[in-house]
């Protein structure tokens, strides 16, 4: 289970950036954020905003239409 | 997180200030800045505009034959001479903005909050605020009033320089 949840589902980019990165400056160093998308091009920009902000995207699925990240705030 | 220290920077000269032109610079200084990039927007002719305390955003298909909306499965593209009748901007906008609505895309009024909320540093061009006489007062809080070299002094230190 991840320390913190968000919900971006029906947001368009670049919405759910700007909400998860609100999101893992409220985080402790080490803690993991789980983020709910539905906008496609979510993929490609969660692992080039992992790469260049420093943080871990630790593992990304699909759960039926959602797409679902795990991010640990190591940035 | 690396924001932190050894930061990036970008700049953007914004020059348009009609609804669809003006979210490229905006969608890119929040997401930059979520990015950990010092984000320079410079505003200037009818970019300007998009510092306005109260926007009233607008667009029109009028010689835009690349503005086509998706209507009934297809794709719908308004005749010049229509898009030139009393009308026909209020009816795009409106279209355009319940499109963007319906599909989860930011209001441009949203996206401006987002950026001052990070810093994103916003230049208002002295020379277009003197020629279509603009006060400060008309205007959101927390910018800086400034030239061309106001610019150029930033994008020199900026690894991104963008005109849109």
């Amino acid at each position: 289970m991840a320390d913190m949840v968000l919900d971006a589902k029906g947001l368009n980019c670049p919405l759910p950036i700007l909400r998860a990165k609100k999101a893992l400056k409220e985080l402790a160093t080490g803690k993991t954020l789980e983020v709910q998308a539905t906008d496609p091009g979510a993929v490609k920009d969660f692992e080039a905003f992992c790469r260049t902000t420093g943080n871990e995207l630790v593992e990304h699925h699909m759960d039926g239409k959602t797409y679902v990240f795990t991010i640990r705030h190591t940035g | 997180m690396l924001d932190d220290h050894n930061a990036k920077s970008m700049s953007i000269i914004v020059t348009k200030g009609t609804l669809d032109w003006a979210y490229p610079p905006f969608i890119l200084a929040t997401t930059a800045a979520a990015m950990g990039l010092n984000v320079t927007m410079f505003f200037t002719f009818y970019g300007l505009t998009l510092l306005k305390k109260d926007l009233n955003l607008k667009i029109n298909p009028l010689g835009n034959t690349a503005m086509e909306m998706p209507m009934a499965g297809g794709h719908m593209q308004m005749p010049n001479l229509l898009a030139a009748m009393p009308g026909a901007t209020a009816l795009t906008t409106n279209m355009m903005k319940n499109m963007m609505k319906r599909k989860g895309v930011a209001s441009i009024e949203e996206l401006r909050d987002l950026a001052q909320e990070a810093d994103v540093r916003m230049i208002a061009c002295q020379m277009t605020m003197d020629l279509f006489e603009y006060k400060p007062e008309d205007m959101i809080e927390g910018l800086t009033i400034g030239g061309a070299a106001t610019w150029v002094e930033a994008a020199t230190r900026c690894d991104i320089n963008l005109y849109i």
